[in-house]
């Protein structure tokens, strides 16, 4: 909402100045986003009277100007606007003045002609074009003949007022025209507010007796008022009302349209006038559009109504959408004498159906659809009649054709001030309330600190105490309220333990050298199901209006888009990345989503191209299996969970099927780590890429043990390495939960330090080489215990695989 | 016979001064005090002398001989060292090559100043709350004080998937969740930090998910100056020991009275610049005083608790802290963006 500082102060006392004035209402709660002066630079601008207006003698497009700027001086300017004539009024820039732009203006010669100065356009004196009326969009404006020569001409143009942006929060529609924010502003500054005179003389002639209004639609339309203003004579309005009009945004017209939307600002009221001989009979009728029904709109359009908007009708055809715009046949022309003005209350659902099916919006549909004040409808109307016949020299028909009820009662809010103080924080007492109540301009009865305030119609976002106290806050000033500490009891704060294991978690991966990515969580149709692992069907979950297909589907893995951040690095010559990434994913297991989703926290990471490089020491190398399989081992370490994870090979879609592991917790899968099949890394145009997902969810929902000290060795161990010689698909994995099972008690550790598959090797065979490490914490080991469970190893492994031991 | 000592001994000592290695020394060292040496073959030859001499001579070969020891001793421990010397030259490298490099990664920046925030809090005594990311609209909407037909709940605003499922627009329905399971007993200290989604276009200013962190206080007396009082200490905290808070009136569907915190200006100090368009302050938080109708949906007496609750993006936050100017950056993980929070 744009309000003029030079209007707003004509209904209330504003001694500060505009940028002040900002400052006390945002405080108060409504924020001023912007001060702007509608000065842009301007100094040296006058009032100029055309003296003599002749074609220049060597330029087809110029004219050569006598004009007077004041105090007996008459300029020669050479001016090349096509609507320059002798006898005019005009802006006029004399040599010295400066212009929006730092443009200076000087004496100059053009075609030969001296010039003394520019007549100026108001496009040159930093109005918006689109605000500029039309007939001096391409031309000077011609200010009126009252006009002094040699005075400053920005105060007849009002540039010299200041505009100040405010940023509604949508409780706060009642500040939506002047009116309402001098209510406001009085308010804050304890000021009165001035009301503009609306009374009228009218004339012998009923209005009722020229037009009746019949509502159909009560429950759409609550309220309708139509008066009847007669010889009207169409031309452009007063200066004073232009430029406000400009001031707020709204180019001006013509005097019966710039009063409507004057009124429309001043009031916050949408008013619309029809041409009273085109309306096509003599009655209004307010009804719901038949499906399919049309109208042409005032900007010509064809539009085509459905049975959810509202329409004024004569009887028959619409001749409005009502509150969103008139219709072509009924529009006030350049010839209208007679004006059927509408003055009228619609609802917001009814208005935002049409202006938003339409793809209308403009400054009446959006004040209805934020709601208006119902019991300011008449007021505005009587405004708007007694402007016209002011400035329009109409007459107005006695009295207001009405259909509906044109003012509702208002209500009352009790407010205990014991409780305000309570809930603000402050010691404010009965007298600062009622004192602030009497500022707003709420009625109010109080008894010992009880307070029933009349709430005012303009305001019907205050409903509840809490709205009472926010009003008495607000105005009392925030910054007055102290700064105070919770007075509860103190309790410690503090993670759980799912929020610490998982910081946890991220904590490690970044200690073994990945980034963290955070990505988006929706993706597309066919990406939300890759690197799928669950067993169960699984249906893909898309949102019902998707920006675009990209970003339309819920992802059930984070592999997707953290394989699209290597894309995007990779496209940047960035080849060699270890990134990882915690977040949900969706598992939706209905046909028909009815219940919420399951959410997991899945952990991934992505592993792609070089990952360990010392370059001078030649060191440099890519990434394998192993690399990843050796962070997860770290990680399970971490949480714990190391003697209870497994890794089998498995298959998973999109990797590769030789170099994919299934990571099970107590045998149930919680995720995989492997290579990205060839193929997905060729489409991808990346390097050799290892991938993990682990469901961190399922991870860290089980238990684990309670961490207990054991005791240190004090008596030796006993090493014994061995090489086998297996079968070559053999995986070590088997071999080492072989050796574990047989070494019983006495064997603690076992480690695999050699495999070899050389051609020293029979076909088929490879060699693998452990060693095992037995002690007893109780005492020193002897020979003999040692061999009889070392011989049991090596049996079991000649049982179960044909393990000979390497010769 | 004394001369004879200390002809050998002069011998002697010029031989190990030009012993060139250890062996050498050795050498010298069998060849002069050796069992078979020249000394020993003096003193061997003792009984010949005089009573009177030979207690002279005894004590004068002793005295060459120890010499002789002290000279192989010194000289030992000089050609040592002169070796270890040679060997620890040979040793030496060049100490300004660069160091293998330690792989580490580092936190996204959303999470370091998340996190920055969650310990903030924690240590204030709050507990962190998780919620769903896919929500019910009542939770979502219905239970903050947004009913159906409410302006702010738009189909356009919002990642509907049903009718009733959606993207959770904020994090605000963790309050309504945690109030409902705390059953109308306070008191409730919580913040809920998590992602939100919203039908925007993206663009260097607007993300379609987004993070938000909620906070949560619900018990009896809670007051706006105790809003006032958290909230300073944060932004104290986050921004530093000097900002000053300012609250503005605003409006949210779920709190009454409703405020905007401003924090003064970090880079001017309140004097104006480009961070705070001029004003000396900045945008850092929406907040109020629970509505009394969240408080009673949830299931609490607002007759007998009352509660404040405040909502902060750490986007902006990270972009005001970091001065990251594009918030597309975030989601866009250009490892050189991510690099440079190693110290964040």
């Amino acid at each position: 909402m744009l309000i003029s500082y030079n209007w707003l102060k004509e209904y209330v006392n504003v001694e500060i100045s505009p940028s002040e004035l900002a400052d006390k209402i945002t405080k108060s709660g409504i924020e001023v986003e912007m001060v702007e002066s509608l000065n842009k630079g301007i100094s040296g601008v006058v009032v100029g009277y055309v003296e003599e207006c002749i074609q220049h003698p060597n330029a087809d497009k110029l004219r050569v100007c006598k004009v007077d700027v004041g105090q007996g001086e008459v300029s020669q300017i050479v001016c090349g606007a096509p609507n320059v004539a002798q006898g005019q009024k005009v802006a006029v820039a004399v040599p010295g003045a400066v212009l929006p732009g730092n443009f200076k203006i000087k004496k100059a010669k053009l075609r030969g002609e001296e010039s003394h100065g520019m007549i100026c356009s108001l496009t040159e004196l930093g109005v918006d074009t689109k605000l500029v009326p039309k007939e001096y969009a391409t031309g000077i404006f011609v200010m009126p003949s009252d006009a002094e020569p040699g005075s400053d001409a920005l105060e007849y143009l009002n540039l010299n007022d200041h505009v100040l942006e405010l940023g509604l929060t949508p409780n706060r529609a009642d500040c939506l025209n002047v009116i309402g924010v001098a209510n406001e502003v009085a308010a804050i500054l304890e000021q009165e507010v001035r009301l503009p005179n609306t009374s009228i003389k009218t004339t012998q002639e009923k209005a009722e007796d020229l037009i009746s209004v019949q509502i159909e639609s009560l429950e759409d339309n609550p309220y309708y008022g139509a008066m009847v203003i007669r010889d009207v004579k169409i031309g452009p309005s007063p200066l004073w009302m232009q430029n406000r009009l400009m001031a707020s945004g709204i180019r001006p017209i013509n005097n019966i349209v710039d009063i409507t939307n004057y009124v429309l600002l001043e009031y916050g009221q949408p008013l619309h006038a029809f041409d009273y001989n085109r309306l096509g009979s003599k009655e209004i009728v307010i009804r719901r559009a038949t499906e399919g029904e049309h109208i042409q709109t005032l900007d010509d359009q064809d539009r085509k109504l459905k049975e959810t908007h509202l329409v004024i009708t004569n009887g028959k055809d619409p001749i409005a959408v009502a509150g969103v715009m008139g219709g072509a046949t009924s529009e006030v022309q350049s010839d209208t004498t007679n004006v059927l003005l509408e003055a009228a209350y619609f609802t917001s659902g009814r208005v935002r159906a049409a202006s938003k099916d339409l793809g209308l919006r403009s400054e009446a549909s959006s004040r209805y659809e934020k709601g208006i004040d119902r019991n300011r409808v008449y007021a505005a109307a009587m405004r708007a009649a007694s402007l016209m016949a002011e400035l329009a020299g109409g007459k107005v028909a006695e009295g207001i054709v009405e259909a509906g009820k044109r003012e509702v009662n208002t209500y009352s809010v009790k407010m205990d001030v014991s409780r305000m103080n309570n809930l603000l924080g402050t010691e404010i007492t009965s007298e600062q309330t009622a004192s602030i109540f009497k500022r707003l301009g709420f009625g109010y009865k109080e008894s010992d600190g009880q307070f029933e305030v009349n709430v005012p119609s303009r305001r019907p976002d205050i409903t509840i105490e809490a709205d009472l106290i926010e009003e008495v806050g607000r105005i009392y000033g925030y910054d007055r309220i102290p700064t105070t500490y919770l007075l509860s009891e103190a309790r410690p704060g503090g993670l759980t333990m799912n929020q610490a294991q998982r910081r946890n978690i991220r904590t490690y991966l970044e200690g073994a050298g990945l980034y963290q990515a955070v990505t988006y969580a929706l993706t597309t149709p066919a990406k939300s199901t890759h690197f799928s692992f669950s067993d169960e069907k699984v249906y893909p979950i898309s949102v019902a209006h998707p920006m675009s297909e990209e970003r339309s589907t819920l992802r059930m893995s984070l592999l997707p888009q953290l394989l699209e951040v290597l894309q995007y690095n990779r496209n940047r010559s960035m080849e060699d990345l270890a990134i990882y990434e915690m977040g949900s994913v969706f598992i939706n297991r209905q046909e028909v989503l009815t219940d919420l989703p399951e959410e997991y926290v899945f952990v991934s990471g992505a592993v792609t191209g070089v990952f360990n490089e010392h370059l001078w020491q030649g060191e440099r190398k890519t990434v394998d299996f192993y690399v990843l399989k050796g962070i997860l081992e770290g990680l399970m370490g971490e949480l714990n969970l190391s003697e209870r994870i497994t890794y089998e090979a498995g298959e998973i879609e999109n990797m590769h099927p030789g170099r994919t592991a299934i990571v099970k917790l107590d045998g149930i899968s919680v995720g995989f780590v492997g290579q990205l099949h060839p193929a997905l890394q060729k489409e991808l145009d990346v390097k050799d890429t290892y991938v993990f997902e682990l469901n961190a969810t399922s991870l860290l929902e089980k238990e684990t043990d309670q961490m207990v000290y054991q005791t240190l060795p004090r008596y030796p161990s006993i090493t014994r390495d061995i090489a086998l010689v297996v079968d070559q698909e053999l995986p070590a994995g088997d071999l080492t939960t072989v050796i574990q099972a047989a070494g019983g008690e006495l064997l603690k550790e076992v480690n695999l330090f050699d495999l070899y598959e050389g051609e020293k090797m029979e076909e088929g065979k490879k060699s693998l080489a452990f060693s095992l490490k037995y002690f007893d914490p109780e005492r020193t080991l002897t020979d003999e215990e040692v061999v009889t469970a070392h011989n049991r190893v090596l049996k079991s492994l000649e049982e179960r695989f044909g393990a000979q031991l390497r010769k | 016979m004394k001369d004879r000592l200390e002809a050998l001994k002069v011998e002697a000592i010029g031989q190990i001064k030009e012993a060139h290695d250890l062996k050498d020394l050795q050498a010298v060292k069998v060849a002069y005090l050796g069992k078979k040496g020249p000394i020993t073959e003096v003193l061997k030859g003792m009984g010949k002398l005089s009573a009177e001499e030979r207690p002279v001579i005894g004590a004068y070969a002793n005295e060459v001989r120890d010499s002789i020891q002290q000279e192989l001793d010194k000289k030992q421990s000089e050609l040592e060292n002169a070796a270890i010397a040679e060997k620890l030259s040979k040793e030496t490298i060049d100490v300004s090559l660069p160091g293998r490099p330690v792989k580490k990664g580092n936190p996204h920046p959303l999470t370091a100043v998340v996190t920055e925030i969650e310990d903030l809090f924690l240590s204030m005594g709050f507990t962190i709350a998780e919620g769903p990311e896919v929500e019910t609209d009542y939770y979502n909407f219905e239970a903050l004080n947004l009913p159906k037909g409410h302006p702010a709940r738009d189909m356009q605003d919002s990642f509907f998937i049903t009718e009733d499922i959606l993207l959770r627009t904020q994090t605000s329905p963790v309050q309504a969740r945690t109030m409902e399971k705390h059953e109308g007993e306070g008191p409730v200290k919580i913040i809920s930090p998590g992602k939100v989604y919203r039908r925007d276009n993206d663009d260097a200013t607007h993300s379609h998910q987004f993070m938000q962190i909620e906070g949560l206080v619900v018990d009896q007396n809670v007051r706006l100056s105790d809003l006032k009082g958290v909230l300073e200490t944060f932004a104290k905290k986050m921004f530093g020991e000097d900002r000053k808070i300012r609250l503005r009136p605003s409006f949210f569907p779920f709190t009454e009275p409703s405020v905007e915190m401003d924090i003064s200006c970090f880079k001017c100090s309140g004097k104006g610049c480009s961070i705070c368009k001029q004003t000396g302050w900045i945008e850092i938080l929406g907040a109020g005083m629970v509505h009394p109708n969240v408080l009673e949906m949830a299931g609490f007496d607002s007759k007998k608790y009352t509660g404040f609750a405040f909502g902060m993006g750490p986007e902006r936050i990270a972009m005001l802290k970091y001065g990251i100017d594009d918030i597309r950056h975030f989601y866009a993980n250009d490892i050189r963006f991510l690099k440079q929070f190693k110290n964040a």
